[in-house]
């Protein structure tokens, strides 16, 4: 049903004030114009900072579009836009935290292995020819017991 | 070299890229060319358009646009169902050394598009199509919350069914299977437009989906009748509303790895290439993100019709409501913290696969609680073996055996054996046919007389639940042997001949499952040739929802008069308390048809097209003119009108009199 019109006269709070909408608006130019200027002028040299920097922009952006634009209280539509909105954070933790969880791992035993240079030994243990080698295995996330040989 | 000038209006397309050296191609293009101009001839002759224009396809009547929804489901089964018929046919003949009918290049493009039609474009729309028909009508209300983005998302799920389809004819589809991973989608290894009509259908649809995600959860939490609280509402309400969540949770998640994989094809990037510190187990990651929810938006609302037609045929309420919901809901949460199962053989370490083995079978918990749900319901109570109640003892027992073996393949250390084997091709087929194809097609058999006023042909009915049933069991046990015995997936074809006993019996089990869907079309010509002598009440099932209180077929305000309701069952407590609808009418205040939902779309079909040849000038002017369609229709104020109070009296009482 198209309740346009009737619901215009009673439903003023439920579309923001033009302040809110300016506030919002300014505030999300501000944490856009932040983490790309960054990136841009090359100021921060530790990568991993700037990283931060830039995902607390975005948390922080996100803050602003449920306050000033989706208008988020927990009074508004009998709470059914907080408990939406728990929900999504609680899907969001777990996509966000399970995927770092899940590359950490792959990056840690997806690591390529030396070609050569080393054996196995009947009960898994690995021999070395050189303790570079046995290096790179434990860095590529090798967990079994690794001897260097003639040691 | 063709001239500069043509590259500009034409993009990549060329002569070249029309198969028309496919005899395979040739053939169906000329069959589709001639039901094309048949249906186009009939209806020009019949003088129908305005008809279909004003009736149909521009009507935001949420009984029509479900079954719009339904009938491109029917279409697309088809053409999904064809794709499985090459497959079958063709892995039966391949066996040492001989190489079948189909080359690689043209098996891989069949994989694909089986996958993709069947899901999208079949699965997804009839599951929409059911959910728009019957979920308003229990929950008492005139319309969704928004029926001109009803209307919009379905036109959106059209054009992207036309875009993948026009690959057929027009260069070809990806050759990377239903999910396009990378490095194989990406530019490097399918530098064809393959993949990109992939993407960009399935952007186009996935836009559709989620609006209608959207305004079917509007719809539910704002538009339920006085005294339909959240605990009242049917368990189909409920599942819908789940499944949406779902939609609404998971859908943003394809469309950005969706853009992604664009992004690395068309501008250079490296999201998910092996160089620039790109990664292509990351899409793995975030395309099952999505993947998995995916499974459960199709089997959630499945769930809630298999919930009413028990209750229905049992003539009982469903055996624990309540829990009912909570399964539910936790169905929900839990189908988002599984989605690693899928690649337990990507190389995680063992605490992340036995993370997500765990949670997994944990899933089989509240689906378990489920299943005993529906079988107390029975338990003494006075079944009716009506045609959806077949798909529904069917779906018990086949889902069950589905839902076994998915447990196995949740054990990482049995997924190392099976993953990719035709043994997981056997499960997901075990559930999605056993849920959730037996689960719509109860649904489609259940609510059909209150949308058309006429029951389907029972016989007819059964047969097709025969030809289903047995021909899943044909075609897919023998891909759990080959599966144990480590036959991959995808096999163009194969060396050992003792495979083909096999695949010859998968492929008489395909046979038997188009004869269940020749079964299903004949079963609506028999009826719609019937439809007198099979013509029935507004109640033909003895039904316990709302849906069951209105005229079938259902006026398109669906309700005469407001409904108060009182507790769950609503109807069935309405009929013991001997309710009657009252002859003091008032007028009804209803949305206008709109132009607004297919004009755009079509918009949207030209700019996928555009982006899949790299037509740039038609890209700004389809992208244009979509927007530009949307904003001018925005201030078109003039959107209602009411139904005079003496209209819905007359209809009301033609109605009564069509039943006597």
């Amino acid at each position: 049903m198209s309740s346009v019109n009737e619901h215009a006269s009673h439903d003023s709070h439920g579309h923001g004030s033009f302040k809110a909408l300016m506030t919002g608006f300014v505030l999300a130019a501000v944490l856009t114009i932040i983490p790309f200027g960054l990136v841009m002028a090359d100021v921060i040299t530790s990568k991993a900072f700037l990283m931060v920097v830039i995902m607390i922009c975005a948390a922080a952006q996100i803050l602003v579009h449920l306050r000033y634009f989706l208008l988020l209280s927990s009074n508004q539509e009998e709470g059914w836009t907080m408990a939406a909105s728990l929900l999504a954070l609680i899907l969001l933790l777990i996509v966000l935290a399970g995927s770092l969880w899940v590359m950490h791992n792959m990056n840690k035993y997806m690591m390529p292995l030396p070609e050569s240079g080393y054996t196995y030994l009947d009960d898994g243990t690995i021999v070395c020819a050189t303790p570079e080698i046995a290096q790179q295995l434990r860095d590529a996330g090798v967990t079994a017991k690794i001897v260097i040989q003639g040691q | 070299m063709r001239p500069e000038i043509w590259n500009i209006i034409f993009g990549k397309l060329s002569w070249d890229d029309i198969p028309y050296d496919v005899l395979i191609l040739d053939v169906t293009f000329a069959a589709v060319l001639l039901a094309a101009l048949t249906v186009f001839g009939l209806i020009t002759y019949h003088r129908k358009w305005a008809y279909l224009w004003s009736e149909w396809f521009t009507s935001v009547d949420h009984k029509k646009i479900g079954v719009m929804y339904i009938v491109l489901a029917l279409v697309m089964l088809f053409r999904g169902f064809t794709d499985a018929f090459m497959m079958r046919t063709q892995q039966a003949l391949a066996a040492g050394g001989a190489q079948g009918y189909l080359p690689p290049h043209h098996f891989d493009q069949i994989f694909t598009a089986h996958g993709t039609v069947m899901i999208f474009f079949f699965a997804m729309a009839f599951l929409v199509g059911v959910m728009n028909i019957a979920m308003p009508l229990q929950i008492g209300a005139r319309d969704v919350a928004f029926p001109w983005l009803n209307n919009f998302s379905f036109w959106m799920t059209v054009s992207g069914a036309i875009l993948l389809n026009v690959s057929l004819f027009i260069g070809l589809l990806g050759r990377t299977g239903w999910l396009a991973m990378p490095p194989l989608s990406g530019i490097a290894y399918s530098p064809d437009v393959g993949v990109d009509y992939y993407i960009w259908s399935l952007q186009i649809a996935g836009i559709g989906t989620t609006l209608s995600g959207v305004n079917m959860i509007a719809t539910i939490l704002k538009m339920r009748a006085p005294g339909m609280t959240m605990m009242r509402m049917p368990v189909f309400t409920w599942t819908t509303l789940a499944a949406n969540v779902l939609i609404v949770a998971a859908f943003p998640v394809l469309t950005a790895t969706l853009a992604m994989l664009a992004l690395d094809r068309y501008l250079g990037m490296h999201f998910f290439t092996n160089d620039m510190g790109g990664n292509a187990m990351l899409y793995v990651n975030l395309i099952w993100i999505w993947g998995h929810p995916e499974v459960y938006i199709l089997i959630l609302p499945c769930f809630g019709i298999f919930s009413e037609v028990v209750a229905t045929f049992s003539g009982k309420p469903l055996f624990g409501y309540r829990s009912m919901v909570y399964a539910t809901c936790c169905i929900l949460v839990l189908s988002f913290v599984v989605w690693l199962h899928h690649f337990f053989t990507m190389g995680s370490g063992a605490s992340v696969n036995t993370f997500f083995g765990i949670a997994t079978m944990i899933i089989a918990v509240p689906t378990g609680a489920k299943i005993f749900n529906w079988l107390f319901t029975m338990y003494r109570g006075r079944i009716r073996f009506e045609t959806p109640m077949y798909w529904t003892v069917g779906f018990l027992i086949t889902f069950t055996i589905g839902g076994m073996t998915g447990v196995m393949l949740a054990v990482p250390p049995a997924d190392f054996q099976l993953h990719n084997s035709l043994f997981l091709i056997a499960h997901f087929h075990n559930v999605i046919i056993g849920g959730v194809v037996f689960g719509l097609m109860a649904g489609y058999q259940y609510w059909w007389p209150k949308v058309f006023g006429f029951k389907l042909d029972d016989k007819w009915g059964r047969r097709a639940f025969w030809g289903w049933c047995i021909g899943f069991y044909l075609a897919f046990m023998p891909l759990y042997i080959l599966g144990l015995m480590g036959v991959t997936r995808r096999l163009q074809s194969y060396t050992d001949v003792g495979w083909q006993i096999y695949f010859i019996i998968a492929c008489i089990g395909m046979l038997t499952i188009g004869a269940g869907i020749a079964c299903t079309v004949i079963q609506l010509v028999v009826s719609i040739k019937n439809r007198e002598k099979l013509k029935c009440g507004p109640d033909p099932w003895n039904g316990r929802t709302l849906e069951w209180a209105t005229t079938s077929p259902v006026a398109p305000y669906n309700f005469p008069q407001d409904i108060v309701v009182t507790g769950r069952d609503a109807w069935w407590q309405m009929k013991k308390q001997g309710f009657k609808w009252s002859t003091d009418y008032q007028p009804i205040h209803m949305p206008k048809n709109t132009w607004a939902g297919i004009v755009p779309a079509f918009f949207a079909l030209a700019l996928g097209f555009a982006l899949v040849w790299h037509i740039w000038w038609l890209v700004i002017v389809s992208f244009l003119a979509a927007i530009g369609s949307i904003i001018y229709h925005t201030f078109d104020f003039d959107r209602d009108y009411y139904i005079p109070a003496e209209e819905v009296a007359r209809d009301q009482e033609k109605a009564k009199e069509a039943y006597v």
